[in-house]
């Protein structure tokens, strides 16, 4: 039976492989999925938290919040891929291109 | 309060309120414009002939009123403020007289009758009469300001502001180019060359550079004064000059001499008058010849208590006035143009007015001032009159206007005998004060004696004030026949356009020709009461007047005109001749003695090496400093840039290794516990 170190080991490599993935991919669509690879790392911290340590009494008087914190991050998310996505397909039309090394318009 | 209190305002705001008029209110209409000044000058004119007959009765105006007060506890004052006595009484007397006598000829003067191909006249009137009356109304009240002012400071600024209006005026044709030098028209004169003159705008800057130049000195010597007494008043400086000390003394006025040599055209600044003819000869008459230029002589009458105490700047004075009376009339004796030969007449009389004043003269010197002022003013006048009725200034293509011309001819024989010093004419009076002045001088230096002449320095002032004497007969001779004697030598189409000039010119001259007569018995030794010396200087004056003393002079005198009447009258000696014969010597007075190359040259090299100098150095130095920290600057932004990829994912690492520092710095130090 896997304890809460097991799942923050788990939210751990998932929030480093989403953090790869954003800093060595090349192309934006591979970018926003990296992207949710590390809200979904912190997800299930969040989760894990909420399932296995009860919040002192005065700092939350819900036994849910770390669950309710982690649907507001899916629902964030949710909405932060769609704009993402609708940018991506902005940018494409002017500059034909997803890959981020070439879209550098603000270069010093 | 004095009862002159109001009169002097009036004086002196008349001519300023129609300035103002002028400067805002008539500025396209013409008439209004030309009556405003008339009438400013002539209510001044009426209230000077007020003011004299008061301060005739004894009647005097001294106000004084601190401008500022700096020092430790306010303790110093710089004055401004009103004087009247009797030097300003007459001095207004000249000034506005003779500016009200000359804004009456402007307003022809500036109405330009030309003809066409029919022969039918068509008048241009100027398109700056509004403006040229509008400067006229500022130099007039300027002026009467000068001699009404009661402290070295007021004298100061209206002195400035004399000097600006006199660069207004000569540039008045500010559109017109050089006039280059061109083949005579002139029967006789073939092959013979006008001179080149320069741009009006040209002579104005010449002007005024070379004036301010001398009122460098006389700030300096101002504010010197101030440092050493504290005040500026002339008044109180009288009171204080006894305790001065002589070298403060000599210091001071030498330097308020610098300020008098400038623009009195004085050696060795006296190159800007010659040019400052370019102006409108009216300008020339009031600005030129009757009152701006006499200014150096009155400030050297003004502050004559200071030079009184300063023996070797009387020196100074009485040689520098006793070089320009003897040089400018050499240069006179040659110059073939109508103006510019009363210019150095105007320099070379001022220099006698010099002379008069080294020597101790100063009621002689105000004395020649006064007449001068009423004929010089009516010589250039009438010269006006010659240029607009030929249409040329050079004498070699005129002749034979006395027919054409007959009163213009009667006020120019009048002026000129009276410059001669023809008795009883005015010029007489004033030059033989001041050849009595030199005379009564004790010899100062002495260096020896060469047969039976003693070589002292008043020996050599009195050999220029009776070579000048000479020289003068000659040139106004000279003028009188190359201008009105023989008959028409220039272009024969012009000859019948040739006319008399219109009755608003006529006018003032023919009222000029009373002064110019009979203003010199005032200074004579017929008028029982009330000399002008005495009058002037405050005590009491007898002439001794020998029969001697007035022969030489006068002997002189007719021997210049009798060489002048043999060369240009009779033409038994031809002056080609004598050119010829004397050519060095002519040539070198025809250029002037060089001074204009030597000046040209010296502003060529020095200032322009000096400019050139100042130009690098604000080039390299100054715009270097500036350009060294513009490229730091850049070079900053430069290495800063690089950090600016557009590349988002450079960014999320910066971001990325800031979280990893912050992570470790927060978490490491709690690993050990």
């Amino acid at each position: 039976m896997p304890g809460l170190n097991q799942f923050l080991i788990l939210g751990a490599i998932i929030f480093c492989i989403g953090i790869y993935g954003a800093l060595s991919r090349r192309n934006v669509v591979v970018l926003l999925m990296a992207l949710e690879l590390m809200l979904n790392g912190v997800n299930i911290t969040l989760v894990a938290f909420n399932r296995f340590l009860t919040p002192p009494a005065g700092v939350s008087s819900s036994p849910f919040a770390g669950q309710m914190f982690a649907l507001f991050v899916i629902a964030v998310a949710a909405a932060e891929a769609a704009l993402g996505l609708a940018i991506v397909i902005a940018v494409y039309r002017v500059r034909h291109t997803v890959q981020v090394d070439q879209i550098d318009a603000l270069r010093g | 309060m004095s009862p002159l209190l109001p009169l002097a305002l009036l004086i002196l705001l008349a001519p300023f309120l129609a300035f103002l008029l002028n400067a805002f209110v008539a500025r396209r209409a013409w008439a209004l414009a030309g009556a405003f000044t008339i009438i400013g000058v002539a209510v001044s004119f009426i209230t000077s002939i007020l003011v004299f007959f008061q301060v005739w009765a004894g009647a005097r105006l001294d106000l004084t009123f601190p401008w500022l007060t700096i020092g430790p506890g306010q303790s110093r004052a710089v004055d401004l403020g009103l004087r009247i006595d009797p030097l300003t009484s007459v001095m207004m007397l000249a000034v506005s007289g003779v500016s009200l006598l000359v804004q009456i000829y402007s307003w022809a003067y500036l109405h330009e009758t030309e003809f066409d191909a029919q022969g039918h006249p068509h008048v241009h009137r100027d398109p700056g009469f509004s403006r040229y009356y509008c400067w006229m109304a500022l130099f007039t009240f300027s002026m009467l300001g000068l001699v009404l002012g009661s402290s070295l400071l007021t004298l100061f600024i209206f002195w400035e502001l004399v000097g600006l209006c006199s660069y207004l005026l000569i540039g008045f044709w500010y559109d017109r180019g050089r006039t280059e030098a061109r083949p005579l028209v002139a029967e006789g004169y073939e092959g013979q060359y006008a001179d080149a003159r320069l741009s009006p705008p040209e002579a104005a800057k010449k002007a005024f550079l070379t004036t301010r130049l001398g009122d460098l000195g006389l700030l300096i010597g101002i504010l010197y004064l101030w440092s050493q007494t504290g005040t500026l008043t002339f008044s109180q400086l009288e009171g204080m000059v006894g305790s001065m000390p002589t070298e403060v003394a000599t210091i001071a006025a030498l330097l308020i001499f610098c300020g008098a040599v400038g623009k009195s055209a004085q050696f060795p600044l006296q190159v800007w008058l010659p040019d400052a003819m370019e102006g409108p000869t009216p300008v020339s008459a009031l600005i030129h010849a009757a009152t701006m230029v006499a200014a150096g002589v009155y400030l050297v009458g003004r502050t004559f208590f200071l030079f009184e105490h300063a023996p070797v700047a009387m020196l100074v004075v009485a040689l520098i006035g006793g070089f320009t009376a003897f040089f400018a009339a050499t240069m006179g004796l040659v110059n073939n143009d109508i103006k510019r030969v009363m210019a150095y007449s105007t320099v070379s009389q001022l220099g006698y007015m010099f002379l008069a004043l080294g020597v101790g003269g100063l009621g002689a010197a105000m004395f020649h001032l006064f007449s001068h002022a009423w004929f010089k003013a009516l010589l250039f006048l009438t010269a006006g009159s010659v240029i607009h009725g030929s249409g040329t200034q050079d004498m070699r293509e005129m002749g034979g206007l006395g027919r054409l011309m007959p009163w213009t001819f009667l006020a120019t024989l009048v002026a000129g005998l009276s410059l001669i010093g023809i008795p009883p004419l005015s010029g007489f009076w004033s030059k033989d004060l001041i050849i009595g002045a030199v005379r009564n001088h004790e010899p100062v230096v002495g260096v020896g004696r060469l047969f039976t002449l003693d070589l002292t320095v008043t020996g050599l002032l009195l050999f220029f004030a009776l070579m000048t004497v000479m020289m003068t007969a000659f040139y106004t001779v000279r003028l009188l026949f190359l201008t009105f004697g023989g008959r028409w030598r220039g272009d024969p189409h012009l000859a019948h356009h040739v006319h008399e000039a219109p009755a608003a010119m006529l006018w003032p001259m023919l009222i000029l020709i009373i002064p110019s007569i009979f203003v010199g018995l005032w200074g004579s030794p017929l008028v029982p009461v009330g000399h002008f010396v005495s009058f002037v200087e405050g005590r009491p004056f007898t002439e001794e007047m020998s029969l001697g003393d007035i022969a030489l002079p006068l002997a002189l005198a007719l021997i210049g005109i009798v060489i002048a009447w043999l060369m240009y009258g009779l033409k038994t000696i031809s002056p080609a001749r004598v050119a010829a014969l004397t050519g060095p010597l002519y040539r070198w007075a025809y250029n002037k003695w060089g001074f204009d190359d030597l000046y040209n040259a010296l502003v060529g090299s020095v200032v322009v090496g000096f400019a050139w100098v100042v130009a690098w150095t604000d080039r390299v130095v100054v715009d270097g400093i500036v350009n060294w920290i513009a490229q730091v600057i850049v070079a900053i932004g430069r290495a800063g840039r690089v950090v600016q990829t557009g590349q988002v994912q450079t960014y999320a690492w910066v971001v990325f290794g800031g979280l990893v520092i912050v992570a470790a710095a927060v978490v490491l130090p709690t690993l050990g516990r």
